[in-house]
């Protein structure tokens, strides 16, 4: 592997050593440095300057060029100079009418994708009757029940020509299928859909805690969507594997990224057990990171992480085609790090992470409403959001130069020390038996807990400076705060629609093919999808498909810690 | 002596944020009470049934969904319906200003936003006890 070759780095390295002897000792005796040892948010040392000495230590191909293994500086050889990220602002509340009007509104100001938010009854399997669901019915999220529900959600929004991602789990399996239905009602070509469904079942077990039944057939319908995806729908991302909601759980941005690549090769061993090949799917897999607020910690994550992934689909998988490397990401900016006092400056926060996600090479963006430590945003700040995109992209010129931060001393040395690391708590989990068991034994949840602690502790010591809330408090804040408002005929609208769905369905075939789907799922080497399909086609909802397989899987419930 | 408060922290419905839920709880459990947490997805009914079992000082409930002005009412009717009146009820999570109002009123002893410090919700529950004596 070649390195930076230096002419002399003896003496680089003696004038490193007399500018700290002379400049930096003389400044010291005047004025002391802030701390004794500065550290990135998660916990990485950095040193007081970074010069070539260290970026020596990066073999040049390490760094390489954007669209080339090991795709550090980018997935793409042109990035934002060929088209800017999607600005994929994510919506949903109420009925799919109510969510559809909000779709509209955003594609109006200029948003380039869709991505929606379910209510919990929908993201955890219920339908919107069951007593389950009471108080959660479009509160969350947009209530879906059955196809109808989908036909008014995307009602006049043509399929084919915006991207569509839905932030469902244990029930994801479900929402494709209707998402197929509704493209056979509209006339539209399963093999140009583009969008894609998160899908990601371990993360939940690990943080976002939506599951449904046990983890062995959890994964099995993750591997189906694959699968299904890689035969039928060729455009389509079947999983977004998600660090966000490790994240969010309160984990370390290490533990974000690597937790979320232990999840990618569990799912990648299920899918080449059913003898399909690497690249046949590889390419089609996405991710989805968070922003947080450490600016220069963030680009490195990003950059580290995608530099991790080529070298895990190359060597521990053999991908032969590039594609199959390439890591593309979704990013949104950091739901936890919003406050409630002076709540506007969250605009700001929200403007650097966004901006770290954009120096990282983000291909798609979410920026988080300046309210959302209150409620679901409201339309203006959604727009504000969305407007602080559109400054990075068209004001500030970021996007103009492929990765501008490659070559930075720090950076490239806190890339390295990232994926560093990354592998180390990769070999790891494989040393401690494999991702699944580890969930089991809560491995993962109590890393996640402990860092969730320790950074509540070091917001109460003032160790994490978080303005408004332990530094430049304002105890006579006024908040002048406009909610959006919960429709509290929702409920009632959405049932009296899946009511109707069951009257005019045939019940008959419904029930034949509800048995049908248990004969599947009782198969393991079936695939879900096809009767799956079968049945939200014939009006089946989301809780007639869930319940039937509870009682055949039955459901997980976790060992909680803390 | 031991102060031998006993909390049972607890999540209802469908709502599986538990970050803040466990930190608490672990924030307790070191300042030296006594804590039980009920894991996710309970029903109000449950949660004031384990409470009344596990016979508590101290309930306190997290909601990130939304769902707050459902759940808080429900679990008012079966402490009632316990006839249970010396359990302290908290409340925390994302709620908005007009609802902790709303909920005080209802009978809920204190809302714990986002971003209480630790050692805030640890005094605020000794404070609480206190405040009811001993039973």
């Amino acid at each position: 592997m070649s390195k930076i070759e230096l002419e002399n780095p003896q003496a680089v390295q003696d004038e490193v050593r007399d500018w700290e002897q002379r400049e930096v000792t003389s400044f010291l005796t005047k004025q002391k440095e802030r701390k004794e040892q500065f550290y990135t948010s998660g916990g990485f040392p950095v040193k007081r300057t970074y010069t070539v000495l260290d970026a020596q230590q990066t073999p040049v191909e390490d760094i390489g060029l954007p669209g080339r293994f090991p795709f550090t500086r980018g997935p793409y050889p042109t990035m934002y100079r060929s088209r800017f990220w999607t600005m994929r602002q994510i919506a949903g509340f109420g009925t799919g009418e109510d969510t559809n009007k909000r779709f509209k509104y955003l594609i109006s100001q200029g948003q380039t994708g869709l991505s929606v938010d379910f209510d919990m009854p929908t993201l955890m399997g219920y339908d919107s009757d069951h007593p389950m669901s009471e108080g959660e019915v479009g509160r969350e999220g947009v209530a879906v029940d059955t196809v109808a529900d989908m036909e008014a959600l995307f009602d006049e929004i043509d399929l084919e020509k915006i991207s569509v991602s839905m932030t469902i789990n244990p029930s994801a399996w479900i929402l494709l299928a209707m998402y197929v239905v509704l493209a056979e009602k509209r006339g539209f070509d399963p093999n140009k859909l583009s969008g894609t469904i998160q899908a990601d079942i371990l993360k939940e077990y690990m943080a976002q805690k939506e599951y449904i039944f046990p983890i062995e057939p959890s994964v099995r319908i993750v591997r189906d969507c694959i699968t299904y995806c890689a035969r039928n729908m060729k455009r389509y991302n079947p999983i977004n594997l998600s660090g966000y909601h490790i994240s969010e759980a309160g984990s370390s941005p290490l533990h974000e990224v690597a937790f979320t690549l232990c999840n990618l090769i569990t799912y990648v061993e299920e899918v080449i057990k059913t003898g399909m090949n690497v690249d046949e799917f590889a390419p089609r897999l996405a991710f989805f990171f968070v922003c947080q607020t450490d600016f220069f910690e963030e680009i490195a994550k990003f950059r580290a992480t995608r530099r991790a992934y080529a070298r895990i689909m190359r060597d521990r998988f053999g991908a032969r085609n590039p594609e199959s490397m390439r890591l593309r990401f979704h990013c949104q900016t950091a739901a936890a790090s919003l406050t409630r006092p002076q709540y506007k400056i969250n605009v700001i926060r929200t403007a650097f992470q966004a901006l770290s996600a954009v120096l990282g090479g983000a291909q798609s963006l979410h920026t988080n409403g300046m309210d959302e430590a209150f409620a679901i945003p409201t339309e203006e700040a959604m727009k504000i959001a969305l407007r602080t995109q559109q400054i990075i992209a068209e004001e500030t010129n970021v996007a103009n130069v492929v990765d501008p931060l490659g070559g930075s001393y720090f950076l490239e040395s806190l890339t390295d020390d990232y994926e560093k690391k990354i592998f180390d708590i990769i070999d790891e989990v494989d040393k401690l038996g494999g991702t699944i068991k580890l969930i089991q034994e809560s491995w993962f949840q109590k890393h996640i807990a402990d860092y969730a602690y320790d950074t509540a502790i070091k917001k109460q010591t003032g160790d994490k400076p978080v303005i408004g809330v332990n530094k430049y408090i304002e105890p006579e804040e006024k908040l002048d705060v406009e909610l959006h408002p919960h429709d509290e005929t929702t409920a009632e609208r959405q049932i009296n629609r899946l009511r109707r769905v069951r009257k005019e369905r045939d019940n008959a075939k419904v029930s034949a093919l509800l048995e049908q789907l248990v004969k599947v799922a009782k198969d393991p080497s079936a695939n879900i999808m096809p009767v799956t399909i079968d049945l939200v086609r014939e009006g089946a909802s989301m809780g007639d498909i869930v319940e039937k397989l509870k009682k055949l899987w039955g459901t997980y419930r976790e060992n909680p810690v803390y | 002596m031991a102060e031998n408060i006993r909390v049972l922290m607890a999540k209802v419905g469908l709502d599986g944020h538990d970050r803040g839920v466990r930190v608490v709880a672990r924030c307790l459990r070191d300042a030296g009470l006594d804590v039980v947490y009920t894991g996710l997805h309970r029903t109000p009914e449950e949660v004031v049934d384990a409470a009344v079992q596990e016979d508590v000082d101290v309930l306190g409930v997290s909601l990130l969904s939304g769902a707050h002005m459902t759940a808080f009412p429900r679990i008012m009717k079966r402490l009632k319906e316990r006839g249970v009146s010396d359990i302290i009820l908290l409340g925390g999570g994302v709620i908005p200003d007009e609802d902790v109002v709303a909920l005080k009123k209802m009978g809920v002893a204190e809302i714990l936003l986002q971003d209480t410090p630790p050692n805030v919700i640890v005094d605020t529950v000794r404070r609480l006890v206190r405040e009811r004596g001993a039973r």
